[in-house]
């Protein structure tokens, strides 16, 4: 049985919802934030199994504007985690309510 | 059937590794299997043609964003757990059952739309170079310039800002 473009997009569904879990389920920020890594991952193989099976290098192209976003996206997260941490000890997802309703 | 083992067993290491990262009670440790699923990853990305992303992704994700996890898992050492601290109002079975309900959508899409319009063909593109680093570089300085030079400011911004956010007084 050949690999398809099927296989690949239930692999990175199947990466996508453990992320999501991870994200849903964890109290730990810093593992949240992991989670989400493995979200944009799940979606650069997306891009790159679909760039593969049409021939066509733009989705590569995509996923290296993901990747950008996702180092930004850790360096300002890891930024205020250490902020959030400094004034309450803590990185407990549960203790961060200082914004919510 | 080489290439059937080869996807079938990085799948297998890929989706454990993540599990493995999401449900370890140390998060040193999470960190690690992170490393190890970012990995498997770019093995799959050398094996769809794409071996510019791969070392991107070893070098970038790998090298870069998992040592910045480490160093601030490092600097946030922790006494107290965040999983002692317990909070009555989560409804970790319902979000549990919300995910499953998603997988099985998402999968269900993914499956029935191959099966509706199996044969997807696309003009092949007419880049005036050759190789795989080659013709990203050049979809990248050509038709993707703006977002480009937009992906860099952002990057700018976001190290401005990092600075600023962890820095105690300016």
């Amino acid at each position: 049985m050949p690999i398809t473009p099927t296989h690949y997009m239930l692999l990175s569904a199947a990466l996508f919802i453990i992320g999501v879990i991870g994200v849903m389920v964890r109290r730990n920020i810093i593992i949240i934030f992991m989670s989400i890594e493995l979200i944009l991952n799940a979606v650069n193989i997306n891009l790159i199994a679909f760039s593969d099976q049409l021939h066509n290098v733009i989705g590569q192209v995509f996923a290296v504007f993901v990747i950008a976003v996702a180092a930004a996206e850790a360096a300002v997260g890891l930024g205020i985690i250490l902020a959030f941490y400094r004034n309450k000890e803590s990185v407990n997802i549960d203790e961060m309510n200082l914004m919510r309703w | 059937m080489a290439h059937a083992i080869a996807f079938y067993t990085l799948a297998a290491f890929i989706l454990g590794f993540a599990i493995l990262v999401v449900t370890t009670k140390d998060t040193v440790h999470s960190v690690l299997f992170l490393v190890l699923d970012f990995l498997f990853v770019a093995a799959l990305y050398v094996m769809l043609n794409a071996p510019f992303l791969a070392v991107i992704q070893v070098l970038v994700y790998a090298g870069g964003i998992v040592v910045l996890y480490l160093f601030v898992v490092m600097l946030v050492n922790l006494k107290r757990p965040p999983e002692a601290h317990s909070d009555p109002h989560r409804m970790t079975k319902f979000g549990f059952g919300l995910a499953g309900a998603v997988l099985i959508e998402l999968g269900a899409i993914v499956v029935s739309g191959y099966m509706k319009a199996p044969a997807v063909t696309s003009p092949a593109q007419n880049l005036p170079v050759s190789g795989n680093t080659e013709q990203v570089g050049w979809l990248l300085y050509t038709n993707y310039l703006i977002p480009f030079e937009i992906a860099s400011m952002l990057l700018l911004v976001a190290m401005i800002g990092a600075i600023v956010l962890a820095k105690r007084e300016l």
